[in-house]
């Protein structure tokens, strides 16, 4: 796959090495410092740091503000959008103003539903979907035009991603789905959260079974478990994720005070283990308000140094 | 009233333009009301469509059906013995109408053959307007009972905007502004004080809330 943008981290997945990302969610205040202190635990481990856009539905200091601040202190942000709050007219505004400030990374997403966020009585906008901003994002930059027709004098040079839940059902549509994103224009997908390595490996297998991994890099997406509480609430509260049970009995077998450093070593073992797989070409490690651990997670897993690209 | 209009013919053939026997069913709720969907509409637009497909050469049979109601799985049942016989059928109740159909013949592919609109009203012969945005929390007691969610452009709360001049929206000047339409109505109400008081940010789970919504009455269950 070629290079196609100023992204550095589409010039580390196209040169072949395995890529990693991180997240950072942003404060729900508008202290900046917040968003800083998580970038700077990271810098040096990772390629990219998303930042995500009102994640869970709950208010938070704006993803492009965050996105500004990271390019500002010179590391390489991943401006994440959800159409849940904005329409057509305010992403394609944010799109121009990111891309002004130098972001050259977009995961595009529909959002959760506000229902299970903090302003479960607002109106939602759903103008369009994750799919139709991935379209948007990709006429704005191939094609120099809006979604209106209207054309662009300086088109946004976006590395355009989008998520992708392997365990959602029903699994049949799973690889359909990612192939329906990879037309739309999506360059790089970043996986929820791993723990059932089983279920991963076969929807990767159908992913190469179709090629899909010679069109789209696949960073594989890891939460490392703080404990036998999250692995639970996880696996019985929030939708879409498949947490086996052996892992939460891995969890119970460790003292509790041990358990966190259990939860790291699971991490890195699963990543290791996915680097053999055919078609991963790199991590996402979303560290919820745990960033400092990202630095011993991806030297232990044997991707660090980051590799350098010009 | 739910409002709907004919979709084009040409959309409706090629839907059906693959299938050798249709039925078209109607609706005499709703849709009857707007010339949209009843019996009346079945025989104009079987007509057409026969006219269209001897034209073209296609063999094709057309049935004609108008049930009382298609929301209702009493009536939709009157289809049973007869809808095996059809390859596919149109429907042009509302969408509502088309899905409960569908739900009902799950192998028989149901097709609209009506666009649905809105909630509203028959303002005079001829010409239906809409009233209702079906939000679920009914404000009409402090808007003079004129709705400035289904009739304000903007969807505001506490209009007017800026835009509107001689009574008119700024979106199109053949729309009466819904915020002119409720201060004067508050006037001749004498409850002008009502306008003057904000109104908080509106609760819209009752309308946006995820997924289809629902009401159940218990007392009718038994």
């Amino acid at each position: 796959m070629s290079t196609t943008t100023p992204s550095k981290l589409q010039k580390i997945l196209a040169a072949g090495h395995f890529g990693v990302t991180t997240e950072c969610g942003p404060p729900r205040s508008c202290d900046g410092g917040v968003v800083e202190e998580k970038a700077k635990h990271v810098a040096g481990h990772v390629d990219a740091i998303n930042v995500t856009d009102n994640q869970t539905a709950v208010v938070r200091m704006c993803s492009l503000a965050s996105c500004i601040r990271l390019r500002i202190m010179g590391l390489e942000p991943v401006l994440q959008m959800v159409t849940r709050d904005r329409n057509r007219i305010g992403l394609q505004s944010d799109l121009l103003g990111a891309a002004s400030f130098g972001i050259n990374n977009v995961l595009c997403l529909t959002g959760d539903h506000q229902s299970f966020g903090d302003h479960p009585e607002a109106a939602n906008v759903f103008d369009l979907d994750s799919t139709q901003l991935i379209q948007t994002v990709k006429l704005m930059r191939d094609d120099a035009k809006l979604l209106s027709g209207a054309e662009l004098k300086t088109c946004p040079q976006m590395f355009i991603g989008a998520a992708e839940n392997p365990f959602a059902d029903p699994f049949d549509v799973r690889v359909s789905r990612l192939a329906k994103k990879v037309a739309a224009g999506a360059q790089f997908i970043q996986t929820q959260c791993i723990y059932n390595l089983d279920k991963f490996k076969k929807w990767m297998q159908g992913i190469v079974d179709r090629g899909l991994h010679e069109k789209v890099h696949i960073l594989a997406g890891f939460t490392p478990m703080k404990g036998v509480g999250m692995a639970k609430y996880m696996k019985n509260r929030v939708p879409g994720m498949d947490v086996p049970d052996d892992i939460i009995k891995r969890l119970q077998g460790v003292p509790k005070e041990k358990q966190p450093d259990e939860g790291i070593n699971i991490c890195i073992e699963h990543i290791q283990e996915l680097k053999e797989v055919k078609g991963v070409a790199g991590f996402h490690i979303m560290a919820i308000e745990w960033e400092e651990k990202v630095p011993e997670i991806v030297e232990r897993a044997g991707l660090y140094p980051r590799p350098k690209v010009d | 009233m739910i409002m709907a209009k004919a979709k084009p013919i040409e959309e409706i053939v090629d839907e059906i333009k693959d299938f050798k026997r249709i039925l078209i069913a109607g609706c005499n709720g709703c849709v009857t009301v707007c010339e949209a969907g009843g019996m009346k509409e079945v025989e104009v637009l079987a007509s057409a469509l026969r006219m269209y497909f001897k034209k073209t050469g296609q063999d094709m049979e057309i049935g004609e059906i108008s049930l009382t109601r298609q929301c209702d799985k009493e009536y939709i049942k009157e289809l049973r013995d007869g809808i095996g016989k059809y390859d596919a059928v149109v429907s042009l109740a509302c969408g509502a109408g088309v899905q409960f159909l569908a739900e009902m013949y799950e192998t028989k592919p149901i097709l609209p053959g009506v666009d649905t609109c809105f909630i509203g009203v028959t303002e005079e012969p001829g010409v239906w307007t809409e009233r209702c945005a079906a939000c679920g929390e009914c404000m009409l007691a402090s808007t003079g009972g004129i709705c400035p969610i289904a009739r304000c452009s903007k969807r505001m709360a506490n209009g007017p905007c800026g835009g509107s001049s001689d009574g008119k929206c700024e979106v199109n000047k053949e729309i009466a502004c819904g915020w002119q339409l409720i201060y004067d109505r508050l006037k001749v109400l004498g409850q002008l004080d009502r306008f003057e008081k904000p109104v908080s940010p509106k609760n819209w789970k009752t309308s946006r809330d995820g997924g289809p919504r629902k009401i159940i009455r218990e007392v009718s269950r038994q």
